[in-house]
């Protein structure tokens, strides 16, 4: 780690698929990256398909795309978690073990350890739940994570973080409701680490904020290159705009207005 | 190689806008500097004061490149100068600053701070701006073009590199206009208007700026056809550069009129594209028994 984050190799990777499962509605796909460095909690990478990027939907996916590292493993494989939705994730989630991707990380400014004195807390929604997987790895102790799913084909995606509490919107799973009804309850004394849909990020940034409590949040945004070159990936802070790929994607609640 | 006046040891430089030498250090650390990917570094447009930029959405992929509508943020003059430069003095290669102002005597103003640098090799007019008083696109018409430089040209004597937009009736001319009124060399093309629609909500455009500046593989037919065109109206030393992905897009530009070649929106896929293709380049011409342009 050298100052605020872990520094990238200084170009792209091709690396080899060692792995591919489904889990329910997501697919983890393992990436072997063994002369790659170790990574802070929170750091990104860009993934594209070595072969065959372009000529899916609209002859896309053309840049590659920004992934939260979802786990790292003692050798030095990479998990990652897709949900095809777009043509770059269902390209990604294509590839089966001996393609090869191109990787550039670790990117990005990943969480911090908590506050001394308070107890971490873990919110996570939807394909977001990436980044707290390695956290969780990385904190000492059981630590208190709440996830929240559509339904039950996308809570199967709780298999990730052990000990998980879950809410389904649909109530097929677990607490039928908000993930952030969950944290209401488990706010005092906490310090709240999120990533999820806009939506739910402003909720938790909203209680967080309420209860005086710290919260990071990872963020998502569309980019082109991921370290700072294409100004693509702002958000609104109170300090202006900010390029969530060099200055986040892990921001302080309290330095924005409001999330999406 | 010599371009305009700069000496350079290699044969790419980058798009002004398609990489941000200080946020790569920030990523990458001094490995940047220890393989920085091109000949000469060329900055993000700096404007008098500063500028926060257009609001997201900012960036559309398409199926062969991709819209950006960044609107050109910056820190303006003054802070650039004190916090930017004194970074960029680090890199291992020449600096060539890009200025816009929406009026002449902005530009000018610009002009002669950069050109009182030494850090400063060379200066790219961004004339894809309106011109407050009259309008006009700068760099869209050639006596408006000419106009500018008949007030910036006594600011320095440093290279001035004006950078052409595609979105005009006749770049050649503009180019002509340029020439005749003491530019030193032209750059094109600067990205091609395009707009995309919101996937979800009717007559609505994607962008947060309405429309945007389109780039990538796409635009290489237009960039090889405008360079050409530029070419043989002027003899001035031409950056070309649009869509270039390979050693072999880097020889077609060259081949049809330019001196020396940017890569832009390929290096926010490869960051070091820089490299590779000065690399490919070489080969090419090693293969083709022609002198290596960086000799």
């Amino acid at each position: 780690m050298s100052g605020d984050r872990t520094l990238a190799p200084f170009g792209r990777r091709r690396l080899e698929v060692v792995a591919r499962r489904a889990l329910g509605a997501y697919i983890v796909l393992s990436v072997a990256d063994p002369e790659g460095p170790d990574l802070d909690p929170g750091q990104f990478a860009m993934l594209a398909a070595a072969q065959r990027w372009g000529g899916g939907a609209d002859e896309r996916p053309f840049l590659p795309r920004a992934f939260s590292v979802a786990r790292r493993h003692g050798d030095g494989t990479l998990d990652f978690l897709l949900e095809p939705v777009g043509p770059g994730t269902e390209r990604l989630a294509e590839l089966r073990p001996g393609d090869d991707v191109w990787l550039l990380g670790p990117l990005g400014r990943g969480f911090s350890p908590p506050r001394a004195g308070r107890r971490p807390v873990l919110v996570g929604g939807g394909v977001g739940i990436a980044p707290l997987a390695i956290l969780q790895d990385r904190l000492a102790g059981a630590v208190l994570v709440l996830l929240g799913f559509r339904d039950a084909a996308h809570a199967e995606g709780a298999a990730l973080l052990p000990g998980a509490r879950v809410a389904t919107d649909d109530g097929s799973v677990g607490h039928h409701g908000l993930v952030t009804e969950l944290l209401a309850a488990e706010c005092r004394g906490a310090e709240v680490y999120a990533c999820g849909p806009p939506p739910m990020l402003e909720s938790v940034r909203a209680l967080c904020s309420e209860h005086d409590v710290p919260a990071q949040l990872a963020l998502e945004s569309g980019m082109a290159c991921g370290y700072g070159a294409c100004f693509g990936c702002v958000v609104a802070t109170r300090a202006g705009y900010v390029r969530l790929c060099v200055d986040g994607p892990v921001l302080a609640a309290a330095g924005l207005e409001v999330v999406g | 190689m010599n371009f305009a006046g700069i000496e350079l040891s290699g044969s790419i430089v980058n798009a002004s806008g398609t990489f941000d030498a200080i946020a790569a250090r920030r990523a990458f650390g001094d490995a940047l500097l220890a393989s920085f990917p091109f000949a000469a570094f060329v900055s993000k447009t700096v404007t008098l004061e500063p500028r926060q930029g257009n609001p997201p959405p900012r960036l559309w992929e398409l199926g062969a490149g991709m819209l950006n509508s960044i609107g050109l943020p910056n820190k303006g003059l003054n802070r650039f100068l004190a916090e930017d430069l004194p970074q960029l003095a680090e890199l291992p290669v020449p600096l060539i600053v890009n200025v816009m102002g929406s009026a002449p005597q902005d530009v000018a103003r610009l002009v002669a701070a950069f050109g009182a640098r030494e850090e400063v090799a060379a200066l790219e007019l961004n004339v894809s701006c309106p011109n407050v008083t009259t309008g006009l696109l700068m760099g869209a018409d050639p006596g408006e073009t000419a106009a500018l430089l008949d007030v910036v040209r006594s600011q320095t004597a440093k290279p001035l590199i004006v950078k052409l937009t595609p979105n005009c009736a006749s770049p050649g001319e503009v180019a002509a206009a340029a020439e005749q009124h003491g530019a030193d060399a032209v750059s094109l093309i600067n990205t091609v208007r395009g707009m995309a629609m919101h996937p979800r909500r009717p007559r609505e455009p994607w962008l947060g700026g309405g429309t945007g500046g389109m780039s990538g593989p796409a635009v290489r037919a237009i960039a090889l056809a405008q360079v050409r065109e530029v070419r043989r109206r002027v003899r001035l030393p031409i950056l070309g550069m649009g869509g270039v992905q390979s050693g072999r897009h880097a020889r077609e530009l060259l081949d049809a009129g330019a001196d020396l070649v940017a890569v832009g929106t390929e290096s926010f896929r490869d960051p070091l594209a820089g490299s590779r293709i000065a690399a490919e380049l070489l080969e090419i011409d090693a293969n083709s028994g022609m002198i290596g342009v960086t000799a």
